[in-house]
């Protein structure tokens, strides 16, 4: 397995970088088109379902995470520069299902940097948000997230227990 | 400036010296042979570390001693293993995905 590095640089931004073993033009294209997206983008044990998608500067791409529990979590991003094979950029936030932004939740500003590493696409994800208390609120619910997760993962251990 | 524990964890020296107390409880003198750079600045990185209360002070008899607060890194490390779970996860998935596209050609 590769590595991936994380890293918080100053008050409201965090670095993701790793390393993927295909050429520069296959990780781009597993990045920007919904048919490879959807296969991946969910971390597990949610499915990233992909409604529309118009991969241009300003144009949108909807989709959902479906939960075990079928609850669909609806995303989007909006695209602002594209520069094929090198970057892209973008706001990412939550969201209705008609794409309306919720406003209650922070957005975050993606900038996804791509370059040849040998044989290897090294991937920089720059993850910037409006306010260090933006970052915290999306951290703390992950933790939550997290939390809820690993209850319900003791609750069926639990379950499992004799009495 | 509000201190948070991110931003304590952030600088690469701060995070040397919370491997060092995590191992054992240290003087301030103890602390700063390790490091090249001045006294000072060690003790400036301390303070930000104990503004955040990821180190504690003890004194005990004539000499200070700098503990970690293990309650307080783990909700650091809590919070960077959900956010590394989820995109480990998402990273391994593209692996995966990526292997598949290499094999159709």
């Amino acid at each position: 397995m590769l590595e991936t590095n994380y890293t918080r640089v100053g008050d409201n931004k965090l670095l993701v970088e790793r390393e993927f073993d295909s050429s520069v033009e296959q990780v781009w294209k597993a990045w920007t088109e919904t048919d490879i997206l959807d296969q991946w983008w969910a971390p597990l044990p949610f499915k990233a379902v992909t409604v529309k998608m118009d991969f241009n500067p300003g144009g949108q791409w909807l989709y959902y995470m479906e939960g075990p529990d079928g609850a669909r979590h609806y995303c989007t991003v909006t695209y602002d520069t594209i520069e094929p094979n090198r970057s892209f950029s973008g706001d990412d936030g939550f969201c209705d299902e008609n794409g309306n932004i919720n406003k209650d939740f922070p957005v975050m500003k993606w900038n996804v940097g791509f370059a040849a590493a040998g044989s290897r696409t090294k991937v920089d994800v720059e993850i910037t948000f409006n306010s260090e208390d933006d970052l915290n609120k999306i951290v703390e619910m992950g933790f939550k997230e997290g939390f809820r997760m690993a209850h319900e993962n003791l609750d069926r251990i639990l379950q499992k227990q004799p009495a | 400036m509000r201190r948070d524990v991110f931003q304590a964890i952030a600088d690469p020296t701060r995070r040397a010296i919370l491997v060092l107390i995590a191992a054992q409880a240290m003087t301030p003198n103890a602390l700063a042979a390790h490091f090249d750079s001045t006294r000072q600045a060690v003790s400036k990185h301390i303070r930000i570390l104990t503004e955040c209360e990821l180190v504690k002070q003890q004194q005990t008899g004539r000499e200070i001693y700098y503990h970690l607060n293990p309650k307080k890194m783990k909700e650091v490390s809590d919070w960077l293993e959900i956010f590394r779970k989820q995109w480990d996860s998402r990273f391994n998935q593209l692996d995966n995905v990526l292997k598949n596209l290499k094999s159709k050609k």
